[in-house]
């Protein structure tokens, strides 16, 4: 043995072996992040034009613009799933997640766009 | 020295391939952090958030370095919120039977069960920095030049700490099976 403490290194790299993520781990956040992609564009999609003249309507499509293209995406999304676990003990069936998963989606995006 | 993104989009591409490249190593050192897999999920969760937060300072001042180190900062930082927060040690300890079954296969279990406890009991025993010192070099394979950034410290008192950790693991270890 040339260095002292080779064996019990030895049995360290055994002992603490690399863990991989719970399949439901990566697969739930890229998953979200596939989801609130769409989400913003079909919201975009589906915007009047005619309701921009409107200043107080300016707000959706930043939002959706926001999160759609570029600036926070990860963000949001990571934000989101953090507080997924409170909304699927609150929702009272798959409709109400949905609809309180989309309003959180919706605040977390108006953050990112303060910031 | 890698260029600035110049855009937002490719500055959240980096995010995204820092989160795929590191997210084993994150959740590696969460759980052996806090020993159990629900924690080690929200630990994991939050330091990807926080380092997004970052991201961009992080990157600019790196000077090209690997983010890894930064990674695992934050990671740090943050498990040690979350024991003051509750006020208390993780409710299951890494030498707990149920943690090795999940994290070892079967024919290590067989082959050395009682020897693998007895390591990750020792280790638990540890003071903190010699413990988390052991835990970047062997569950995450991080050099000596990464681990002292992770720690905030030079190479040289890195080196000196794995040597005293692992030391002081060998003591344990011996006395623990002089005593069986």
């Amino acid at each position: 043995m040339s260095t002292p403490g080779a064996d019990i290194e030895t049995l360290l790299s055994r002992a603490l072996r690399p863990i991989d993520p719970p399949d439901g781990l990566s697969r739930r956040l890229e998953q979200t992040l596939v989801e609130l992609t769409e989400l913003a564009v079909v919201e975009l999609e589906g915007w009047e034009l005619s309701a921009m003249r409107d200043p107080r309507n300016w707000m959706r499509p930043v939002i959706a613009l926001a999160i759609g293209a570029t600036a926070g995406t990860a963000l949001v999304i990571l934000r989101v799933k953090a507080t997924q676990r409170r909304r699927n003990q609150l929702a009272r069936g798959p409709a109400d997640l949905a609809a309180r998963t989309a309003r959180a989606v919706a605040g977390e995006a108006r953050r990112v766009v303060r910031r | 020295m890698a260029a600035p993104p110049r855009t937002k989009a490719e500055l959240d591409d980096q995010f995204a391939e820092l989160y795929r490249s590191h997210l084993r190593d994150v959740y590696s050192y969460a759980y052996y952090r806090v020993g159990n897999h629900h924690d080690a999920e929200d630990l994991t969760e939050q330091t990807f958030l926080q380092a997004y937060r970052h991201f961009e300072r992080a990157q600019a001042e790196s000077d090209g370095r690997p983010l890894r180190p930064w990674l695992i900062r934050i990671a740090h930082n943050l498990a040690a919120n979350l024991y003051r927060d509750r006020s208390r040690r993780p409710q299951t300890t890494i030498d707990d039977t149920s943690g090795l079954s999940a994290v070892h296969t079967t024919e290590d279990l067989v082959e050395g069960r009682d020897e693998l406890a007895r390591i990750l009991a020792g280790v638990k025993e540890l003071p903190n920095d010699r413990r988390e010192a052991l835990i970047m070099r062997f569950a995450l394979g991080m050099d000596n030049r990464e681990i002292a950034r992770a720690l905030g410290k030079t190479d040289g008192a890195t080196k000196v700490l794995l040597h005293r950790a692992i030391r002081q693991l060998e003591g344990i270890v011996g006395d623990e099976h002089t005593r069986s």
